[in-house]
Parts: C-alpha cells; sequence; structure tokens
C-alpha cells in the first residue's frame, strides 16, 4: 500500500519535488545519519580505494595517486610463489579440521545439558563453560604458550606419556593441533548457547507425543530433539562453510613462528607478514584482495547451494 | 515432562549424562585453577612439581610484588581504560544514530544507505590499505586511531537495529502528533524502551576494546600508548620486558610472573562475569532473531 501510494506521489509530482519532500520531511533522520556516513566513509570506503596500490607499484613517497601502475604483477608474483600453494593449503587444512571437530562440540553439549533436570547443576556447567570465551586472545595464546613449554602443564604431560622432551610450539607437526584444541576449550561453551536455546523452545507435547508411541530417552533425542534444532545446526554450518577461507591472522601470529610456518603460515598471516614486515605494500594488497575476493565468492555460492538444497538462506 | 517411574535407560542416560558434562565442566575449570594456583606459587618448586596441581605449592605472593613493579603493565591498564570508555562513547553514539536511521520505514534513501553500510561486511580494503588510511588521517600512535577506527561494529548495528525496528509503530507515531522530532522520539521513546539493548552493546563493544591488540600493534607505535594487551603479549609471548627497575639477571621472566599477569589483567573480566554472561547470552538470542 505505502509503496504504491508513494511511487504515485512520485509520479505526480515529479522526481525533483518528491526528493525535496522526503528530505523536508526526514531532515531530522538525514542529519543523525551523517557522522555514521562520515563514518563509513572515512574507515571503510576510503581504505578501498586504497586497494588499488595491489595494481601500482607503491611507494610511501609518490602516495597512491603518484605511483606508477604495473597491471597484475603482483598478482602473477603471488601465484608464481612458493609460498602459494602452501598458504592456501594450509589456510584450508587449518579451517577444515577446525569445523570438522569444533563445529559438533556446540551441538552436542547443548544436547546433554537439555538432559539435565537440576537447574542448579545445568547453570553451573554453563556458567563454567561461557567463561573462556571472554578471556582475551593475547592472554589465551600466553596461556597455551606456557603450557606447551618443555616445563609447562602440557609440556610435561607429554613427557610422562610419549617419554620424550619437546617444545610443541616449535614442532610443525602440533600446530593445528594445539590451534584447534585452543579454539575448542575457548568456544564450544559459547557456541552451545544457540543450540540450546532452540532445544528450549521445542513443545513439550512432542516428547510426550514420543513417550506415548514408547520412545525411550535415547529414541527422544535423535528423534524429537535433534531434528527440532537441524535447522539451526545448517544455518550454522553454512555460515561456517561460507567463512571457510576467511581464518582471521590473530591466533596465527601469537602462535607460529619460523619454525611451524610449514604448517601455521596462512593467507592473513602472510598478509601481515609481507606487509608489515617486510614492508612489500603492493604484494600484500593484492594478497589481501585475492582474498577477500574468495571469501566473497564461497559466502555466495554456499548461500545459493543452500537455498536450492534447504530452502534455507542467509539473505 | 511428566514421568510416571524411571526406566532403567533412564538412570543410564541421566548418569552418564552427568558424568560427561561434569568431566567438560572439569576440563574447562582446571586451566583457569592451574593459571590462578601457579601464580601464587614459589617459582622452583612449580618448576619442579609433577603432580596435578590444585593448590599453590610453597604459597607466596612474590609474583604479585614483581609486577607491582612492571611500569609497563599499569600504564597499559591505563591506556586500555582510556580506549574503553572512549571507544564506548564513539561506539555507542554512532551506532545508536544508525540503527535508529536504519529501523526507520519511508525513507527515500534509506535503502541505499542500509546497503551500502551492509557492503561492507563483505568487502574490505584489507590490512595494508587500512593501515595506510590512518596514516593519511593523521592517526597514526595516538589512542584515537585505535578508538575510531573499531566506532562502529556493522553487526552490533544490525542488531541494535532489528530492536529498534520491534518497538511498535503506534507509540512512536504518538509521540509525532505530539509534534516530536526524531531526536526526541529517539532520546524519550525509543532509548527509554532500548535499555538492555544498550547493556548488551555496552558489554560486546566493552569487552571487544578490553581484548582488542592488533589494531594497537599496527597504529601505535610508541611504548608508552601501549594498552594492556600489547604489554602482555610482550611479556608472556615474546618473553621480554625493558623495565629497567626490574633489571633482572635471568634472560627470560619466571613463569608465576607470567601466570600473575594473567590474573592481573583478566581480573575485570572476573568481575564482570554476571553481567558479561547475562547480556550476552541475550545478545546471542537477539543477533539470531534477524535470520
Amino acid at each position: 500500500m505505502q509503496k504504491v501510494r508513494k511511487r504515485n506521489e512520485k509520479n505526480s509530482i515529479g522526481v525533483a519535488a518528491f526528493l525535496k519532500r522526503d528530505f523536508l520531511r526526514n531532515k531530522y533522520k538525514y542529519l543523525m545519519v551523517l557522522p555514521v556516513i562520515i563514518w563509513y566513509i572515512l574507515f571503510c570506503y576510503k581504505p578501498m580505494y586504497g586497494v588499488i596500490i595491489a595494481f601500482k607499484d607503491f611507494s610511501p613517497s609518490k602516495g597512491i595517486m603518484g605511483s606508477d601502475w604495473v597491471g597484475f604483477k603482483y598478482f602473477a608474483e603471488f601465484f608464481g610463489s612458493v609460498n602459494f600453494v602452501r598458504i592456501f593449503t594450509n589456510t584450508i587444512k587449518l579451517s577444515f579440521y577446525n569445523l570438522i571437530f569444533s563445529f559438533p562440540l556446540p551441538v552436542i553439549l547443548a544436547v546433554l545439558l537439555n538432559e539435565v533436570k537440576s537447574k542448579i547443576f545445568k547453570s553451573t556447567i554453563q556458567t563454567i563453560s561461557y567463561f573462556p570465551h571472554f578471556i582475551s586472545m593475547v592472554v589465551i595464546c600466553g596461556m597455551v604458550t606456557q603450557f606447551c613449554a618443555m616445563d609447562g602443564m602440557i609440556g610435561k604431560l607429554f613427557a610422562l606419556i610419549t617419554g620424550q622432551k619437546e617444545a610443541l610450539l616449535q614442532n610443525a607437526k602440533y600446530f593445528r593441533t594445539i590451534y584447534i584444541a585452543s579454539e575448542i576449550w575457548q568456544q564450544t561453551g559459547f557456541n552451545s548457547i544457540i543450540y540450546f536455546a532452540a532445544l528450549c523452545s521445542v513443545n513439550d507435547e512432542l516428547y510426550e507425543a514420543a513417550a506415548l508411541d514408547g520412545a525411550g530417552r535415547i529414541q527422544k533425542i535423535i528423534h524429537v530433539s535433534i531434528p527440532s534444532i537441524a535447522p539451526t545446526i545448517i544455518i550454522m554450518l553454512i555460515l561456517k562453510v561460507g567463512q571457510i577461507m576467511n581464518v582471521g591472522s590473530e591466533k596465527v601470529i601469537l602462535l607460529y613462528n619460523p619454525l611451524t610456518y610449514e604448517t601455521a603460515d596462512i593467507i592473513s598471516s602472510y598478509i601481515y607478514r609481507v606487509g608489515l614486515q617486510e614492508f612489500n605494500w603492493s604484494l600484500s594488497t593484492a594478497v589481501g584482495l585475492f582474498n577477500n575476493i574468495i571469501n566473497i565468492v564461497c559466502l555466495v555460492s554456499i548461500n545459493a547451494i543452500s537455498k536450492k538444497v534447504s530452502e534455507t538462506s542467509l539473505w | 515432562m511428566n514421568r510416571i517411574k524411571k526406566t532403567g535407560e533412564d538412570y543410564i542416560v541421566d548418569i552418564s549424562v552427568h558424568i560427561i558434562l561434569l568431566l567438560i565442566g572439569l576440563l574447562t575449570l582446571y586451566p583457569l585453577i592451574y593459571v590462578v594456583s601457579a601464580s601464587f606459587s614459589d617459582s622452583d618448586a612449580l618448576m619442579s612439581y609433577s603432580k596435578v596441581l590444585l593448590l599453590p605449592v610453597k604459597p607466596t605472593v612474590v609474583a604479585y610484588q614483581t609486577i607491582l613493579k612492571y611500569s609497563a603493565v599499569w600504564t597499559g591498564y591505563k591506556n586500555t581504560i582510556i580506549i574503553v570508555f572512549g571507544g564506548l562513547a564513539v561506539n555507542l553514539t554512532l551506532t545508536t544514530l544508525g540503527a535508529y536511521f536504519m529501523s526507520r520505514k519511508n525513507v527515500f534513501w534509506g535503502t541505499p544507505i542500509t546497503f551500502l553500510i551492509l557492503f561492507t561486511m563483505y568487502f574490505n580494503g584489507g590490512l595494508i590499505p587500512r593501515y595506510l588510511n590512518i596514516r593519511d588521517l593523521g592517526l597514526y600512535d595516538t589512542l584515537w586511531s585505535v578508538i575510531l577506527s573499531s566506532g562502529i561494529s556493522t553487526y552490533n548495528m544490525i542488531i541494535m537495529r532489528t530492536n529498534f525496528a520491534a518497538i511498535p509503530a503506534s507509540i512512536e507515531e504518538a509521540a509525532e502528533i505530539d509534534g516530536a522530532n526524531d531526536i526526541t522520539i529517539l532520546l524519550k521513546v525509543i532509548l527509554p524502551l532500548s535499555t538492555s539493548i544498550i547493556a548488551v552493546m555496552t558489554l560486546y563493544y566493552g569487552v571487544a576494546h578490553w581484548n582488542a591488540w592488533f589494531d594497537a600493534m599496527l597504529y601505535l607505535k610508541s611504548r608508552e600508548k601501549n594498552p594492556l594487551q600489547l604489554v602482555l603479549r610482550e611479556i608472556l609471548i615474546q618473553n621480554q620486558t625493558d623495565n629497567m627497575e626490574v633489571a633482572e639477571s635471568e634472560a627470560t621472566i619466571e613463569q608465576t610472573v607470567k601466570y600473575a599477569i594473567i590474573v592481573v589483567s583478566s581480573l575485570p573480566i572476573l568481575l564482570f562475569y554476571p553481567f558479561l554472561q547475562k547480556y550476552f547470552v541475550k545478545g546471542v538470542m537477539i543477533g539470531s532473531v534477524k535470520g
């Protein structure tokens, strides 16, 4: 209704007059959003313009405009380098293993919590398991560094089991395990919130009906609980798969070292190292742009697939 | 669920569920207990201790006394507090204004502006262009760089918009008929009805500022401007401190001191934890509704 009226209005009074009227009617709204727009221009859109240095030989003295165009030189350099295959596969592997190991756990935790009758026990476990989510990345990585040192808690345990003393973070073999284990420790509890909420909203009648049909506890979990939260699980999975190439650099930068580059170096840590430690700004920006485009492609295609298959989509 | 009698299966399920959850709880809690106990332990005793650490070995507060002498930790604390409060002022103002605008209907430029805002969630300039931009704006090596560059989280703004949009239009219309303009409607009608979303936003942004280190590492060069997390990174991960007053003879910092620093830096999080838990859970719920 409103839309039709708006269009009629627009046709009858002309575009210029319509815009003027819209502006006068909503002048406070536009005034209020102005600082927000300025912020987005300064801190989001201006850097987007800076992306063109990926196609230039950027030198700080010449500035973005004054630097010479070099076309796809830096993209070619990246694709041709030995690093390309390594960081590309490392990113996928880290992300994929992390997804496989840490995605199901919050679902399981939520289902288990849902089986508990005692409110005190339930909320105690929740309070404990959410807490690590709030600890800072630096502190988490600091704890990992101390624990995994030769004389740290995990280092000692490792020596006890395998009989050899080893600095675990210096060995490329263990990097992914350490990364994923610390993710699991930090996020499982907090990620279970959404599933737990979905389970709480399941209608009790469904469980009663299942009980009348002779279903036991385990059957109720399989045939009532899990199907009820399946849509939530699917949406979360889509989100995660869409982000598969979008692995943040923070944790990797804090935990890796030259000895573990072989497994630990991923696209985002490479962007950081090349850009801010080797000062190859154009190459770093080119790799960043490449990664950003891949992320968008992943997200859009995953969304299209899920729309087709399950009628669940993000937008 | 009303159950008449428990079957054998019920008992087995109940017992195993409780045991598994108890194990999960202990596994989550143990590293934290370890950190706290180790921080109160004697350094040499801790090194040679080979049993499961529950209580401090040879209890002492030496580690905490050592930290008192680390001036970098305290300037870090001060800088972080400035960033948290300055950041929150910017965050809450901009996020509220943006969310209010996006929640209004019948605004001609509403859709294009919203589109341009959402677009930034998927495409960004990337690390170097952002870094050059901060230098370009003259914010490099000032606390403003950290405060302003994280001025808005688009995700948070959408959560707030969803919340504003859910307020019945009739309430606003009544105010409009009384001659209230948008500024009055936001301040006198919308915000008083949105106290819990404001709490959620304050804690979301506040925790993010408290824990942030990456932007600070990029944009702040002077050591005296470093926030707490950067100081922590130096001590915990790069294993160094150039504090002259401490003048350690050993090359490395003792483990117990590191654990004590973890405790000291996480104390505010622990103090606020009841609020954090309540409102973050609320935030997750509101955030999930938009889908």
